[in-house]
């Protein structure tokens, strides 16, 4: 049974909706990212979710109940703030305390519960200092903890690793990743940032400008996008667009035999699933093209290359040596990997 | 070559006119004070350059004189007050312009603030008339209510300009972990907003410790401290009102200190650098 169900939620403020028709479930124990470009309202969900925003229409339940009729506090979820909102005014040890202090958890208890909380992210020797002593990595930790210690059924994670650089942040994914098994307690992640969202969650759920394009494990959002703007936003892609007529897929030079009805067509083909042609008359589709461009990333190199027509294709194949440029290359691809995909901007 | 030295000679003569300048601006704000205070220690009354037969004797007067000190506790017993009424509605004004949407916001807002750009003649003159049509007799009261309603619109601003610093979202984390309104406000909005309650305070009694106007309407039969000097000065003037009031600008110059020692440590550090701190600068 899902944990959380988001039903039909849509919110405006003023004239401008941001949300439209948001529908999605929260399994107990999943790690669902939700993840969309600034403008996307996923943050305004989380805070629909949390309580601090009020949904336009549409309705949230949480283990058979109404969440949304119930005030901020009364929720049995917590949210870690992008820029974490310690509390300036309490040390670590009391911030953590806070939530346990408020529902009136005896004080032997709250001791126990918080020293547990600040050793699980190794900030025991720091638990008497303000926040404004310790450093950004720490106090995203100290955010984590704060949230957790209140052993939510669900905790909202809005953008927590954004202000972080880099290295820490890799590393910040994976150990948030294996906390998340750990506890056991479902995550909802917000992240502007595929990578992150690809490496952490069991599904994703992708907003563009308030609407839900598609919610999936992250292979088949890669493998099965349903829009053409889930393929360009998930990975690299090229995009084919053209025609159905009687059963056969025609884009630019290009033809193969498809089971879709007559109509314009848009497919999501990988630079991977791309390859330099071999022997003709397989079944694969072939084009030829000259070489714009050759970028070596070492396990594999990609090239762009310009057909005829003048689309460019990015193709990623494994070490085939340096080619000169604007060379004539034979390529090709499998039927099977032109993914068809709803393109906005083909209808 | 020629150009350069010209151009240092004309540099030169201008952080000459620089530093004259700053000397006569300084000059015309302390030198009445350090005036006041030399005098205060003047054996020969407040007349007379260069002061002569330096001595305490203004001060052993001074301490003696219990009219001076009963309108000095007047003074405090107003000032009190008058911070207590003026954050006591100034807070929640402030808390409204900030938070609350309601018809007729810009016209509280204004109402709230007029009193810092009203003549305090104007201020006191009205309470007055108020006063006598309620058939209220004048004392340290009115004085009181005077200085209080008045400077509601410090307390306003100051708290205001405090809580558009406070970042919303440590409210949002304290209702997010289980504490309602009431608990957040107590345990999180105003422990963060104890700098500019405490500065606003300041402020207010400052304020109200020096006021005249308001206060020479509205006063009875208790003479604050700046209208018991008033009515001294009228009488003729000696150095103890300079020690009276270097007693003042001592006690003040503490308060400053302590002040700055207080904020110091607490905002240098803060969440938000840059754009923050500038304004305390």
């Amino acid at each position: 049974m899902a944990l959380l169900s988001v039903r039909n939620v849509a919110k405006s403020f003023g004239k401008t909706q941001v949300l439209r028709d948001i529908s999605l479930e929260v399994a107990e124990g999943e790690f669902l990212t939700i993840l969309g470009e600034s403008g996307s309202g996923k943050t305004t969900l989380l805070r629909i979710v949390a309580g601090f925003e009020q949904a336009t229409s549409g309705e949230l339940w949480m283990d058979g109940e109404r969440l949304d009729a119930l005030p901020p506090y009364k929720r049995r979820v917590n949210t870690v703030f992008q820029h974490y909102a310690l509390f300036p005014h309490m040390t670590i040890e009391a911030n953590v305390g806070y939530g346990l202090h408020i529902a009136g958890v005896p004080k032997a208890e709250t001791t126990t519960r918080v020293e547990e909380a600040l050793a699980m992210i190794k900030m025991t020797a720091h638990a008497k200092k303000k926040p404004s002593k310790i450093s950004g990595g720490q106090q995203q930790r100290v955010a984590l903890a704060r949230a957790l210690v209140n052993r939510p059924k669900l905790l909202l994670l809005d953008e927590p690793l954004s202000a972080l650089d880099a290295n820490l942040r890799r590393q910040m994914q994976i150990e948030l990743k294996a906390l998340q098994r750990e506890v056991g307690i479902a995550f909802v992640f917000i992240t502007h940032d595929q990578e992150e969202a690809m490496v952490m969650s069991d599904r994703i759920a992708l907003l563009r400008g308030g609407n839900l394009e598609q919610i999936a494990a992250p292979r088949e959002i890669y493998n099965r996008p349903a829009t053409a703007y889930v393929a360009q936003f998930i990975g690299h892609t090229n995009l084919l667009r053209g025609r159905v007529e009687k059963g056969i897929a025609h884009c630019g030079s290009m033809s193969w035999p498809v089971s879709l009805a007559d109509g314009p067509c848009a497919f999501s083909v990988r630079p991977e699933n791309i390859r330099v042609a071999t022997s003709p008359a397989n079944g694969a589709v072939g084009f030829e093209g000259k070489l714009l461009n050759q970028a070596f990333h070492g396990a594999t190199e990609l090239l762009r290359v310009e057909t005829s027509d003048k689309s460019v294709f990015s193709v990623r194949v494994a070490g085939m040596g340096t080619q000169g440029l604007a060379n004539t290359l034979k390529l090709e691809f499998s039927p099977q990997d032109a993914i068809p995909v709803r393109d906005a901007e083909a209808t | 070559m020629e150009l350069l030295v010209s151009t240092g000679a004309h540099a030169s003569r201008k952080l000459r006119w620089l530093s004259v300048h700053s000397v006569a601006v300084y000059a015309f704000l302390y030198l009445p004070i350090v005036t006041l205070i030399v005098y205060s220690f003047n054996g020969a009354g407040v007349g007379g350059f260069p002061p002569r037969n330096l001595t305490l004797n203004w001060y052993r007067i001074l301490w003696q004189d219990d009219p001076i000190w009963v309108s000095v506790q007047n003074s405090l017993i107003v000032a009190a007050s008058a911070v207590g009424i003026a954050l006591g509605f100034g807070i929640p004004a402030a808390l409204a312009l900030d938070r609350a949407d309601f018809p007729g916001k810009a016209i509280f807002r204004r109402l709230v603030l007029l009193p810092l750009i009203l003549p305090g003649i104007i201020t006191g003159l009205s309470i007055l008339m108020l006063v006598n049509v309620a058939q209220v007799k004048l004392s340290l009261w009115t004085i009181i209510l005077g200085h209080g309603t008045a400077l509601i619109s410090v307390a306003t601003t100051e708290v205001f300009a405090g809580l558009q610093k406070l970042d919303r979202a440590q409210e949002e984390a304290s209702l997010d972990l289980g504490a309602n309104y009431w608990q957040t406000f107590w345990r999180i909005t105003l422990p963060n907003l104890k700098l500019p309650i405490i500065g606003a305070a300041l402020l207010i009694f400052t304020l109200s410790m020096d006021e005249i106007a308001v206060s020479f309407f509205l006063i009875g039969r208790d003479n604050t401290l700046p209208l018991e000097i008033w009515g001294r000065l009228r009488r003729g003037i000696t150095p103890e009102i300079n020690a009276i009031s270097t007693v003042i600008f001592v006690f003040s110059l503490v308060a400053i200190v302590l002040w700055y020692r207080m904020r110091m440590p607490a905002e240098i550090p803060a969440e938000m650098p840059a754009e923050n701190s500038v304004s305390y600068l």
